[in-house]
């Protein structure tokens, strides 16, 4: 079997597969926090990052790999939940423009605490470099990683539909990121459907944090950074309001990452920002709540 | 009347950069790099504010155009001699075309409006959080052209061999060149109708304003003074693309929104308080003297004391330190004039 008519190999295929995998979570990380919060969370990489240094500390300790990816979740959901204490709690009342800023402010200062403590070169985290290796698979070559971020990904969006539609927490977030007041009004606690979306977001983050130090051993300050972006768009893209566009549009754009940096040729892959972008602005045109919204969606001012 | 009354919105953000520029003359010359940056920032941050302020709608897409107008600036003025060792991938009609600082300058506003033109005419259709992200789609788009399209420029290299025209003068000009120009659009009926659409987009349509039209004029104005402010700055340094990125969009909106994005004082306080901060910390990494007490601070502390400053401006004044606020004259003066 050959993806021939697309001018595809299978390798190729499964790497748009697995950033699309990593992608998505990052997308329904960001998206639960907006839908609750109406807050576009830019620090989100660094959440991603202060994950990747667990990574690192773990391997530089010798901690087993189980025990470091444990180590891992622990250092983002409690950072996660610092900055919702710390940060978004005072903001909550604001407009989304001062909130946005705000995590921007966040994001910038988390990555120059990480460079400071860290240096520019950051901490190696290998231990998991293993699963970049790749599986037979009927005489193609897939990468582990690949499929594993595949199969992690459905997991777990499985369970969060799971979490949203068959648990009250689940059904109170929905209710909050329709019409928060409203939702409040009716019983609805806000702290605690917050802390839940916080709380899912950062062991999305976590998931992502694990898959990405995969391949990308070195463990910077601008770890998580570019694919932040990415997904930021990607959810902009597929529509922020709720959570299957949001997790759609972040599949789709880091699909298109994984396939077209592995078909463009060298000197064109680099404009590879430049092209996903420009996708991104033609699509804001034509739909501005996004690609896989139906009907006119709320839009925050800014 | 009204005119005189509002002449402190000009004259006061005008002294504070003439007091900059005072207090920058008195120190060493060593230091005296910190107020001249400081004055490019203002500009920066001034072109960043007629947009932003008037309109109340988030742009991360300015720094695309001070990128713009440092690449004008300075393809424009690097010795012909020296084009092709800098530049080897240069585009044949780049590399004999050169012109003098302040043409180079004229050139690289004229290039950031022409840029801001053909970005908002499309994407001003655009608001909230689309808008946001279209602009910072737009500053990743620039970015990545610039670092690694050679004929456009240096590519990742820095932009050497550019001649260092702007000192105390060049950059106090035009910081004060910008600083006129927000207000002169502030004050007219264009800037009256946008903050009407800050204000109350509803009802600013139903008025026969169209925020579409509003929008772009002042972002083309506001592209064209980052482009400005770009050209002064390369002059300045040799920038490098990585330089025109998202440390610089953050920093300098850092400095807007603590100074209080409302108010062109506002945007001159912020663009002032925060890059005097900012270079106090830089300077203390080598030690400064603080009142006979010797300090020394580790590498990278100013950008950590700026992103807890923000974050706390942010949460427990979010109008920024002037609260949109311009200073006009006392009140009780105005009364018996209104009298």
């Amino acid at each position: 079997v050959t993806l021939a008519f697309l001018n595809l190999s299978w390798p190729v295929f499964a790497n748009g597969l697995e950033f699309g995998g990593i992608y998505a979570l990052m997308a329904v990380g960001i998206g639960l926090v907006f839908g609750v919060l109406r807050l576009v969370n830019f620090a989100y990489g660094q959440l991603i990052m202060a994950g990747g240094f667990a990574l690192a500390f773990g391997a530089q300790w010798g901690l087993p790999n189980w025990l470091s990816i444990l180590f891992c979740f622990g250092v983002v959901l409690a950072l996660s939940l610092l900055m919702d204490r710390l940060v978004f709690r005072p903001l909550r009342t604001h407009s989304p423009a001062v909130m946005l800023v705000a995590t921007f402010a966040v994001a910038f200062l988390l990555q120059n605490i990480a460079l400071l403590s860290f240096g520019a070169y950051g901490k190696s985290a290998g231990a998991l470099a293993f699963l970049d290796a790749p599986w037979d698979i009927g005489g193609v070559e897939i990468k582990k990683i690949a499929v594993i971020s595949v199969a992690t990904a459905a997991g777990c969006l499985f369970l969060l539909q799971l979490l949203l539609t068959r648990t009250s927490l689940g059904l109170h977030m929905r209710a909050a990121a329709m019409d928060f007041r409203t939702a409040q009004l009716l019983g609805v606690r806000a702290n605690r459907v917050i802390a839940g979306a916080v709380v899912v977001s950062a062991v999305f983050a976590a998931i992502a944090a694990v898959m990405l130090s995969v391949e990308e051993i070195q463990v910077t300050s601008s770890f998580g950074l570019s694919e932040t972006i990415f997904v930021l768009a990607g959810v902009v893209l597929g529509g922020l309001n709720r959570p299957v566009p949001a997790t759609l549009g972040g599949f789709s754009i880091g699909f298109a990452t994984g396939i077209l940096s592995g078909t463009l040729p060298a000197n064109q892959s680099q404009y590879l920002t430049s092209i996903l972008f420009a996708a991104v602005i033609v699509v804001l045109l034509v739909r501005p709540n996004g690609l896989f919204t139906r009907g006119a969606a709320p839009v925050e001012r800014l | 009347v009204s005119t005189l009354r509002r002449l402190p919105e000009l004259l006061v953000p005008a002294l504070l950069v003439l007091g900059t520029v005072l207090l920058g003359l008195s120190v060493s010359s060593y230091l005296q790099a910190y107020f001249v940056d400081t004055l490019v920032k203002v500009a920066i941050v001034v072109g960043l504010y007629v947009f932003i302020g008037n309109s109340g709608v988030l742009s991360f897409g300015h720094v695309s155009f001070v990128a713009l107008g440092a690449w004008t600036a300075g393809v424009l003025t690097v010795p012909a001699d020296q084009k092709a060792a800098i530049m080897p991938g240069l585009s044949h009609f780049l590399q004999h075309a050169n012109v003098g600082n302040i043409t180079s300058l004229l050139l690289a506003a004229g290039v950031g409006a022409v840029a801001a033109l053909a970005v908002g005419l499309p994407l001003m259709r655009l608001s909230g959080l689309a808008a946001g992200i279209a602009t910072f789609a737009v500053l990743e788009i620039t970015n990545n052209l610039l670092t690694y399209d050679q004929s456009l420029g240096p590519g990742e290299n820095a932009f050497s061999a550019v001649p260092q025209t702007t000192g105390m003068w060049q950059a106090a000009i035009g910081a004060l060149i910008c600083v006129a120009v927000a207000f002169l659009y502030r004050s007219s009926r264009f800037g009256r109708m946008l903050r009407a659409t800050r204000e109350d987009p509803a009802a600013a349509a139903a008025a026969g304003i169209s925020i579409y039209r509003q929008r772009l004029l002042a972002f083309v104005i506001s592209g064209g003074l980052a482009g400005f402010a770009g050209g002064i700055f390369v002059h300045l340094l040799p920038l490098q693309a990585a330089g025109l990125h998202l440390d610089l969009t953050f920093i300098t909106l850092a400095m807007l929104v603590v100074g209080g994005s409302g108010s062109l004082l506002g945007a001159v306080v912020g663009a002032l308080a925060l890059n005097g901060l900012y270079s106090f910390f830089s300077a203390a990494t080598n030690g400064v003297d603080v009142l006979g007490w010797n300090l020394t601070v580790p590498q990278g502390t100013a950008e950590i004391v700026l992103g807890v400053l923000m974050a706390l401006v942010l949460i427990l004044r979010p109008a920024g330190l002037m609260g949109g606020h311009e200073l006009s004259l006392p009140r009780r003066r105005r009364r018996a004039v209104e009298a």
